[in-house]
Order: C-alpha cells, then sequence, then structure tokens
C-alpha cells in the first residue's frame, strides 16, 4: 500500500464485515518519541484462538472468493520493516484489536497519506457503524465521532453527498490545525 | 474548531428537500469494491470521484456503498450499477477520469459506457482491453 491510510481503511474493512457496530480508530504520532501507532479496535464478532495464531499467513482467509488474504499481512510487514510492530488480539463476541505501530522516520515508512479520503470513503462503506477518530499529534488532539454528528443530524446514515463533503473538510481542517507547529 | 455541527446542520436542512427524494426507489446503486485487492489498486480515489460526481450533477436518487472482494482482483478497481430492477453492469480497471464518463453517460443519461465494462463468455472473464 503506497499509504498508511489505506492500510487503515483495509483494516477497518474487516470490522465491517465482522458485524462491528463501532470502530475505534486511534493514531498517535510523537515527533519526541519517534513514533508512529495505529489502533483499530471494533466490537465485532471477534476471531477464534485457532484462527488467530496465524491470521498473518497470506495463505490463511476465511473468504471464499479467492485463496489468499493480505490485508492484515501487509500490514504487518509494512510495520515490521519499519522497526515497529504488529499486534492482534481477539475474543469471540467481544471484538478484535489491531496495533501496527512504525518508527517514524524510518526511511522505508510510506506516507500517513489521505486521512480525509480514508475517512469519508470509511463513513460511505459503514452503513449504520459508528467511527470514532482520534488523531494525536505531539500531544495536539483531533477528534472525529460519527455518533455525534448523527445524534445532532437526527440520522441514522451520513452517506450523503453534503454530510460527506463536510466531513472531508472537518478532517482534513482539524488535522492540519493539531499539525500546525 | 473552525468548523461546527451547527454549521453542518445548517447545510443539511438547506438540502433537507433534496434528501428525501434520494430515498426514491428509481435510482441507481453503485457498489465499489473495498477488499485488499481493490484498495492497493485504487478503490479511494474512485469512491472519493463517484461522490463528487453525483453531488455535482445532482443525481439525488443514486446511492454509493461497498462491497468486498468480487473475486476478480486483477479488474480492480471494480464498480457495479445496479439500476432499479437490479440489473447489473460491472466496470473495471476504473479510475476517477472513467468515473466521470460513467456518472455523466450510464447514472446521468442512462446509457452504459460498454468500453469500460466486464465481458463474460463461457463463463471466462474477456479482459475488455482485448474485447474487440
Amino acid at each position: 500500500m503506497k499509504e498508511l491510510s489505506l492500510h487503515i481503511l483495509d483494516i477497518t474493512q474487516n470490522s465491517i464485515r465482522a458485524q462491528a457496530k463501532l470502530v475505534k480508530l486511534l493514531i498517535i504520532e510523537s515527533t519526541a518519541n519517534n513514533e508512529l501507532t495505529i489502533v483499530i479496535t471494533d466490537d465485532g464478532c471477534g476471531i477464534p484462538a485457532d484462527r488467530l495464531e496465524n491470521i498473518t499467513d497470506p495463505f490463511v482467509t476465511t473468504r471464499t472468493t479467492r485463496k489468499v488474504g493480505l490485508g492484515l499481512s501487509l500490514f504487518k510487514a509494512a510495520a515490521e520493516a519499519c522497526g515497529g510492530y504488529f499486534e492482534i488480539s481477539s475474543t469471540l463476541g467481544v471484538g478484535t484489536k489491531v496495533i501496527g505501530s512504525f518508527m517514524r522516520d524510518h526511511i522505508d515508512r510510506v506516507p500517513l497519506g489521505n486521512m480525509a479520503d480514508t475517512v469519508l470513503t470509511m463513513v460511505m462503506s459503514f452503513g449504520e457503524t459508528d467511527l470514532i477518530y482520534q488523531h494525536d499529534f505531539n500531544n495536539q488532539l483531533f477528534v472525529f465521532n460519527t455518533r455525534e454528528i448523527k445524534d445532532t443530524l437526527e440520522v441514522e446514515s451520513l452517506n450523503e453527498p453534503a454530510i460527506l463533503n463536510w466531513i472531508r473538510e472537518f478532517v482534513s481542517e482539524g488535522l492540519e490545525e493539531i499539525m500546525e507547529e | 474548531m473552525a468548523k461546527s455541527l451547527a454549521e453542518l446542520k445548517a447545510i443539511r436542512e438547506k438540502k433537507l428537500n433534496e434528501i428525501n427524494l434520494r430515498h426514491g426507489k428509481n435510482g441507481y446503486r453503485v457498489v465499489v469494491g473495498m477488499a485488499t485487492c481493490g484498495i492497493a489498486a485504487g478503490a479511494r480515489p474512485v469512491m472519493v470521484k463517484l461522490m463528487e460526481e453525483v453531488d455535482a450533477k445532482g443525481l439525488v436518487d443514486v446511492t454509493v456503498a461497498q462491497t468486498g472482494c468480487i473475486g476478480s482482483c486483477r479488474l480492480e478497481p471494480i464498480v457495479e450499477v445496479y439500476d432499479a430492477n437490479n440489473e447489473k453492469v460491472t466496470y473495471v480497471h476504473m479510475t476517477p477520469e472513467k468515473v466521470a464518463k460513467v456518472v455523466d453517460q450510464h447514472l446521468a443519461q442512462g446509457k452504459v459506457v460498454d468500453e469500460y465494462t466486464m465481458t463474460v463468455v463461457d463463463g471466462k472473464v474477456i479482459d475488455p482491453t482485448v474485447k474487440g
């Protein structure tokens, strides 16, 4: 993947297939600790322990449309190639947590990329599932919560161009603000 | 924060009539393949462009959503267009530029853009570039 934000879009699609009602995305960037960490937590159906063991083996997948499963494998490889680590934990009926951590200044770390477009695409594909996205950049925090928006607008889906355009700008401006020095 | 939820609420109220129309049953439903293969091949810019073009053309009865891996990863990004009778047209190797044409011709005027479609002969997918 050319951007970490594309890995994020990809991993959260697993949460949707696991029937999650809420997906939490946390991105921590710290120049002092030379760290970029991505944490994705969902309340989906979870993964059985015997499947979790080899979940990042690309030749293990539950899908029936093809014989390889690449999403988690690629994310793990990307983190480990950048002096970081990958972790996955899951409890059946409770949910799944995926962590990918990168050395922020590693030469092989691809850019975080366009988070506004990733959030926009997530919202379009999430249906009634909610997203809470928190981005901590050197202790400056940006928060985006679809539940808050749905409650304010009194709707159950945000998949409408007027709302999506606003969300895209909100995320883009919010991230710019926390990344200003 | 420069942008507020109050602002969004005002924008949406202005568009409310339009949004109510969107729930009509006559329009197209568009789905984009959003598995690892689709995303790596460029599904995100395709999805974003769909939203932009549908909005720009004011196509109030078109919905855009996602689907998983369709099983033809080498043809991603794939866009499927379902009409009101659930008849499907599959567009392959999509790009934002091609999306603009599909929205303009197919979604706005009902004319399928043949050159971007996938063709199946005897159960095998014929690549549009060799369809001739």
